[in-house]
């Protein structure tokens, strides 16, 4: 039995450094290649090994897809094309071939730079490992090699996020990567056909939640903005460049326009100006509303919204600060937290998810006494609000994508175990669907069964349909009857007169006769005539004839008659007919021809 | 298969295909070629054209002095320009499933075809095909509506009149079917229609067929389509490019090993060359500007228009027209150039780097950011007062007929300082210009037209060696002005098969095949045997699905089984079980080994007779005779089932089975 196997070196009941090995059909694929957000060694990259002990990664995929440019999603592609070996196509949409080296690159200088990490990669690595991505449009096939076909859809989340439909044969695999089933302000929500896979992967980040309106969730975001700034006290808000900022941007500048707010809004590092710019130039990936109306108004020129320097965190009085990185824990999001962390009349509003380990994930649980680098610790004296902003699909929107897709089985990565377990049970039960769940270095094997495509020649077909109407009838089947002929990779489904024909092969030809001696008072042509009649009589629906050379025929089965030398009385039946004669059976023919006989006696 | 040809426009062509159970028609294009018989629709009174003659038979019987005004010997319309159609008798629209576009171009007889006729399928076209042909479309209607005019000439198309009528208008075909421009109204309604796909999408109809674009490098979004089942391929090969310019580069792989390749949209300027052209049009641009006239450069609002204006950007300074206002004025001139900047997945891979940095990928927005390219939407508003001389104007419509160019042409006709260039090359532009005579400015005529050349062609048709090749009758024969050249039509083996407006082609297809699926429980049961080496059959018997165009066989189900209570009394009426069909035989039955065989099935007393094609085997003990031959057995015994059904299943051990 074909087989489909799937092994997360990343994202396995875990969020962070997603990266999952999909085997189908012969051919192994990577889907994304991310890092941890929560570590800063070994654990922060998946575990390459576990394909290979030793050497390139080349021969043992077919292909890498990444889905999206955060970096739990990329994050590792460098090391692992560059470092630990990979020349094979690396596949990702225009908006995440532009994007992604511009966060590696950030991220390399954080790590490198400021940290001061060794045996990293280097800007060069990036650059090279950007030579192998091959970039994918919506919706188009491509085409690996001549088996595995990939074709992406948009997936909301963030610009050029995608899904994957991933197919070899008739086997397939949709991955979902990141993704939203509600439209927001910049973005649209994830759509896919119903193209029935073997497995859907599908995140779970929110397995749990069943978000409110969007709508309430901004009032509230605003709410806390506007009244913080009302008191004088400035908000910081961490953020990852592109994404989730734009979409908080577009929304406090509609605002600042409409209550006239004169505090400053600031934006930090130069990535500013060149994201927007990138949503500009990419604009047939945002939400419609935007697209429509790009010519009149382009949503991502922001007027109230500045760059930041680093010199303005001191700055008296009010104000807001978008800041990288969204999670706290390096950058400057980090300093200006640590700045303002002291002062109750702040406020910090982490607009998304934070993995385990960094600070984000600490002060989200509660905590107010953090410790820093060097023992110092730092007394956490300001608000710390958490808005669910991050485009993820929730439970419902999870459920939808299964009723989009189809899927015969399921399976969760990217999301807390506890919480995979509740949305596992939710979809087998109402969807009748295995789901499975595996860890970090856990194989979960699926068996396909998947139908087999044959060629079947048109005459055989037509003749078929003619015959047996389009519907069989379940009450009395037609059985068609034809001959598969295996050659090389073709399979090909013809008559068997035409198999015979093809390959050159004689027919053989079985015959059966049989000698019965009846008593029967007649002539020889009176008997056999009266045979005839009486079949005639009898075997409604079957074609009878009496023929000129004195043989009675019915379908296929000839009958002749002699009488014995001996006894003009005693009368010799031959019945004759051929192996593949079906439609009446010899011995219920004889039945009757013997009950007609005998009686008349 | 069959073809239904709608217009005789090779580079506008609309042709049905009938594929399997579905209808598709190829294209749309609207034939404009017919507004040159109509006089200019001008933007402001114009006195000149108000004052033409009217016309009346030289023998006076007919006086059409209304309706047809004459300008320099030649007769025009005066009338809201008209369009020729595609053909609508040829076949019920209504019965069309699927129209597939290739191009902005291609698309512009669409609300034609999709209102009014009781069209209810489906439109596909590439996103940059659908929003630049809503532009193009948009300003045609926006040119027509914003000069109404009344008067609606039709007495002009009776056929006695036309026949008197002079040259070119008593030789227009079918003026009856001509149409006045459509509504914005129905520009929307049709375009909602559309729906977007894809390079390389595979878009399923019905389960029969499979369509697919392929990037065609003529325009942005520009595409070939294929149309297949798993057994047949046509290829429809629409305005293709393989020159470098700003789309993306044609796709010419995947039209490899079609049955049948339907070539349309070949340049119309076979021997003019399109780097040459450029050329000429900067260098004659420069030089009416260095000697202080004007430049008016008449063209469509997306296109060509990008490649000039890039053009220029390189140009502009090595020419020293750094001060030189360039303007581009359409309703659609900022949208166009703001749309051309974002479809990256369409463009050149050159084009494409750009974004990543994040640069726009034309330079023209550069052009537009420093002040030297102005557009607007029309000569009235801010054009009236910013406007400076001497200038270059980019302005539609390429016909002369109607848009912002008509004013020019009215404005600097008379002067010899100013230049006209014509790129666009849809239209003669002796014709054009006709109704502007006599003309003072000069004419430069370099038409671009970038799509495939006969040369080209010829190399692409044998890469991708298509069985037949399907295009229109011009292509088979070299152009009426130049007979003699013979490298200017297509020769090839077999020739191709021409068509023109109103012909129906019988495509030459044997289909044999057709894609069937076992179901996995049919499949596992299929015992398959090696016939030859490397070959193997078995023989399936099952019963046929179809739905949807897709058919599956399944194993043939167990009869249910009968309810334990009624078993008595139904064992006697049941009816025999169903038989399944049995296999063909193939091979011989070998003397000796049978003859082993039946000795260890405990028949020994045989007698073997040898025959001139075999033997004859009796089997004394049981009286039966056993006929062996090359290519047949016969059985001949008394009435004995039992030992009949032994010998049957002992000869077939020894033969395959289909």
């Amino acid at each position: 039995m074909p087989e489909i196997k799937v092994t997360p070196l990343g994202a396995g009941q875990d969020v962070g450094r997603s990266c999952i090995l999909v085997s189908i059909g012969g051919k192994n694929i990577m889907l994304d290649c991310g890092m941890h957000m929560g570590y800063n060694d070994d654990r922060r990259f998946p575990d390459f090994s576990y394909i290979t002990q030793n050497g390139r990664l080349t021969e043992f995929l077919d292909c890498v897809i990444i889905s999206h440019f955060h970096l739990d999603h990329c994050g590792a592609l460098p090391y692992m094309s560059e470092m630990v070996g990979y020349d094979g196509p690396i596949y990702m949409t225009h908006p995440t071939k532009a994007i992604c080296p511009i966060l590696l690159e950030d991220f390399r200088k954080i790590t490198v730079d400021k940290k001061g990490e060794t045996n990293f990669f280097t800007s060069q690595m990036i650059k090279d490992c950007m030579k192998k991505v091959i970039p994918l449009n919506l919706h188009q096939t491509v085409q690996v090699d001549d088996e595995l076909e990939i074709k992406a859809y948009y997936a909301g989340h963030v610009l050029g996020a995608a899904m994957v439909h991933i197919k070899v044969g008739s086997e397939s695999v949709v991955y979902t990567g990141d993704y939203n089933m509600t439209p927001d302000r910049h973005l649209g929500a994830a759509w896919i056909d119903k193209c029935r896979p073997d497995i859907l992967i599908s995140e779970s980040t929110y397995a749990t939640t069943i978000r409110d309106s969007k709508r309430c969730r901004e009032r509230d975001f605003l709410k806390k903005v506007h009244e913080t700034i009302e008191r004088g006290g400035k908000v910081l808000i961490p953020v990852f460049a592109l994404g989730r900022a734009q979409e908080l941007c577009i929304l406090l500048e509609t605002f600042w326009e409409r209550m006239n707010l004169k505090a400053p809004i600031y934006f930090s590092t130069g990535l500013t100006e060149k994201a927007n710019h990138y949503y500009k130039l990419f604009i047939t990936w945002t939400n419609q509303k935007i697209r429509k109306t790009f010519v009149q108004r382009n949503m991502f020129e922001f007027k109230h919204i500045k760059a930041f320097d680093r010199s303005y965190a001191d700055n008296p009085g009010p104000m807001v600060v978008f800041a990288t990185p969204g999670m706290l824990h390096a950058g400057q999001s980090l300093q200006i937290f640590k700045k303002w962390a002291g002062n109750e009349k702040n406020m910090v509003i982490m607009p998304g998810y934070c993995v385990q380990g960094t600070i984000g994930h600490k002060i989200l649980n509660g905590q107010r006494k953090l410790e820093m680098e060097g023992r110092a610790t730092l007394d956490v004296k300001l608000q710390v609000e958490y808005m669910s902003f991050s485009a993820h699909a929730d439970a419902k929107g999870i459920m939808q994508l299964i009723r989009m897709a189809e899927p015969r089985n399921m399976l969760l990565v990217h999301g807390e175990a506890a919480k995979m377990e509740f949305l596992k049970g939710k979809i087998e039960q109402e969807f009748n669907i295995n789901c499975y769940m595996p860890a970090n270095g856990e194989t979960e094997t699926v068996t396909t069964n998947p139908s087999v495509p044959v060629d079947i020649s048109l005459n055989l077909l037509k003749r078929e349909m003619a015959l047996g109407g389009p519907l069989p009838d379940t009450k009395k089947p037609r059985t068609m009857h034809g001959t598969l002929i295996m050659k090389e990779n073709s399979l090909r489904l013809v008559s068997p007169e035409q198999a015979l024909k093809e390959l050159g092969l004689n027919e053989h030809q079985l015959r059966f006769t049989c000698r019965v001696q009846l008593q029967d008072p007649h002539s020889d042509s009176d008997t056999l005539h009266r045979i005839y009649t009486h079949l005639k009589s009898v075997l409604k629906g079957y074609t009878i004839q009496h023929l000129p050379d004195s043989t009675v025929m019915v379908e296929s089965i000839v009958i002749k008659l002699s009488s014995s030398a001996e006894d003009p009385n005693t009368k010799v039946l031959l019945l004759s007919w051929s192996y593949q004669v079906i439609d009446l059976s010899y011995s219920q023919l004889l039945l009757n021809i013997r009950k007609k006989l005998t009686c008349s006696r | 298969m069959k073809l239904y040809c709608l217009s005789g426009h090779p580079t506008l062509p609309c042709n049905v295909l009938k594929f399997k159970s579905t209808t598709i028609m190829l294209d749309c294009g609207l034939d404009t070629t017919s507004v040159l018989n109509f006089l200019p629709l001008p933007l402001v009174h114009s006195p000149r054209l108000s004052k033409l003659p009217g016309w009346v038979s030289k023998d006076g019987t007919v006086n059409l002095e209304k309706e047809l005004k004459e300008c320099a010997g030649r007769v025009f319309v005066d009338s809201q320009p008209e369009f020729c159609l595609p053909e609508k008798e040829l076949l019920d629209l209504s019965t069309i499933d699927v129209i597939l576009i290739s191009n902005y171009h291609c698309m512009m007889a669409l609300p034609y075809i999709t209102e009014h006729t009781g069209f209810t399928g489906t439109v596909y076209a590439t996103e940059p095909t659908l929003q630049i042909g809503r532009l193009l479309m948009e300003e045609l209607v926006n040119f027509m509506e914003r000069v109404p005019k009344a008067q609606s000439a039709t007495c002009w198309k009776n056929k006695e009149i036309q026949r008197m009528l002079p040259g070119p208008l008593k030789d227009a075909v079918e003026v009856w079917t001509w149409k006045r421009c459509y509504s914005m109204q129905e520009v929307n309604s049709a375009l909602s229609k559309v729906q977007l796909v894809g390079y390389s999408q595979k878009v399923e109809l019905f389960g029969a067929v499979q369509v697919s674009p392929l990037s065609s490098g003529y325009s942005l979004g520009s595409s070939n389509w294929i149309i297949q089942s798993h057994h047949e391929k046509v290829a429809y090969v629409s305005g293709s490019s393989l020159l470098t310019t700003h789309p993306q580069p044609m796709d010419q792989s995947s039209l490899k090993n079609s049955d049948v390749l339907i070539l349309t949209g070949l340049t119309q300027m076979p021997t003019a060359n399109p780097d040459g052209m450029l050329g000429d049009f900067c260098s004659n641009l420069a030089m009416t500007i260095r000697a202080g006239g004007n430049v008016l450069v008449p063209c469509y609002s997306s296109g060509v228009i990008y490649d000039l204006l890039e053009c220029l950007y390189q140009f502009i300074e090595s020419a020293s027209l750094g001060t030189t206002p360039f303007y581009f004025i359409s309703p659609v001139a900022n949208s166009s150039l703001e749309f051309s900047q974002i479809f990256a997945e369409w463009l050149c891979h050159n084009k494409q780097s750009k974004v990543y940095l994040p640069e726009p990928p034309f330079p023209h927005a550069e052009l537009i950011q420093t002040n030297k390219l102005k557009h607007y939407p029309s000569i009235h508003g801010d054009f009236s007062s910013e406007f400076r001389q001497p200038c270059v104007v980019f302005t539609g419509h390429p016909s002369l007929r109607f848009g912002d160019v008509v004013h020019f042409m009215e404005l600097w006709g008379k002067s010899s300082l100013n230049t006209i260039i014509f790129t666009e090359p849809d239209f003669s532009y002796l014709d054009a210009l006709a109704p502007y005579q006599p003309l003072a400015m000069k004419c430069v005529y370099c038409p671009i037209d970038t799509r495939l050349n006969f040369h080209q062609v010829s190399k692409l048709l044998k890469e991708v060696q298509p069985l037949h090749v399907v295009c229109p009758e011009q292509y088979t024969q070299p152009p009426p002005s130049q007979s003699h050249r013979s490298d200017l039509m297509l020769e090839l083996q077999p020739p191709p098969m021409p068509y023109r407006r109103c012909s129906v082609l019988s495509l030459p297809f044997r289909r044999r095949y057709e894609r069937i699926h076992l179901l996995p429980e049919l499949a596992n049961s299929l015992v398959p045997s090696e016939i030859k080496p490397g070959i193997s059959v078995a023989t399936v018997s099952a019963v046929l699905h179809s739905k949807d165009n897709k058919h599956t066989l399944q194993s043939v189900p167990k009869p249910p089984p009968v309810p334990p209570t009624k078993k008595r009394k139904r064992v006697i009426e049941e009816p025999p079980e169903v038989l399944a069909p049995k296999p063909l035989l193939s091979g011989a039955v070998p003397l000796e080994a049978f003859l082993a065989t039946l000795h260890k099935h405990g028949i020994t007393e045989v007698k073997v007779e040898e025959t001139a094609d075999g033997h004859i085997l009796h089997l004394q003990a049981e009286d039966t005779l056993i006929q062996l031959e090359e290519d047949g057995t016969h059985i001949v015994c008394d009435n004995n089932e039992p030992l009949r059904t032994t010998l049957r299943d002992l000869v077939l051990r020894f033969l395959q089975k289909l």
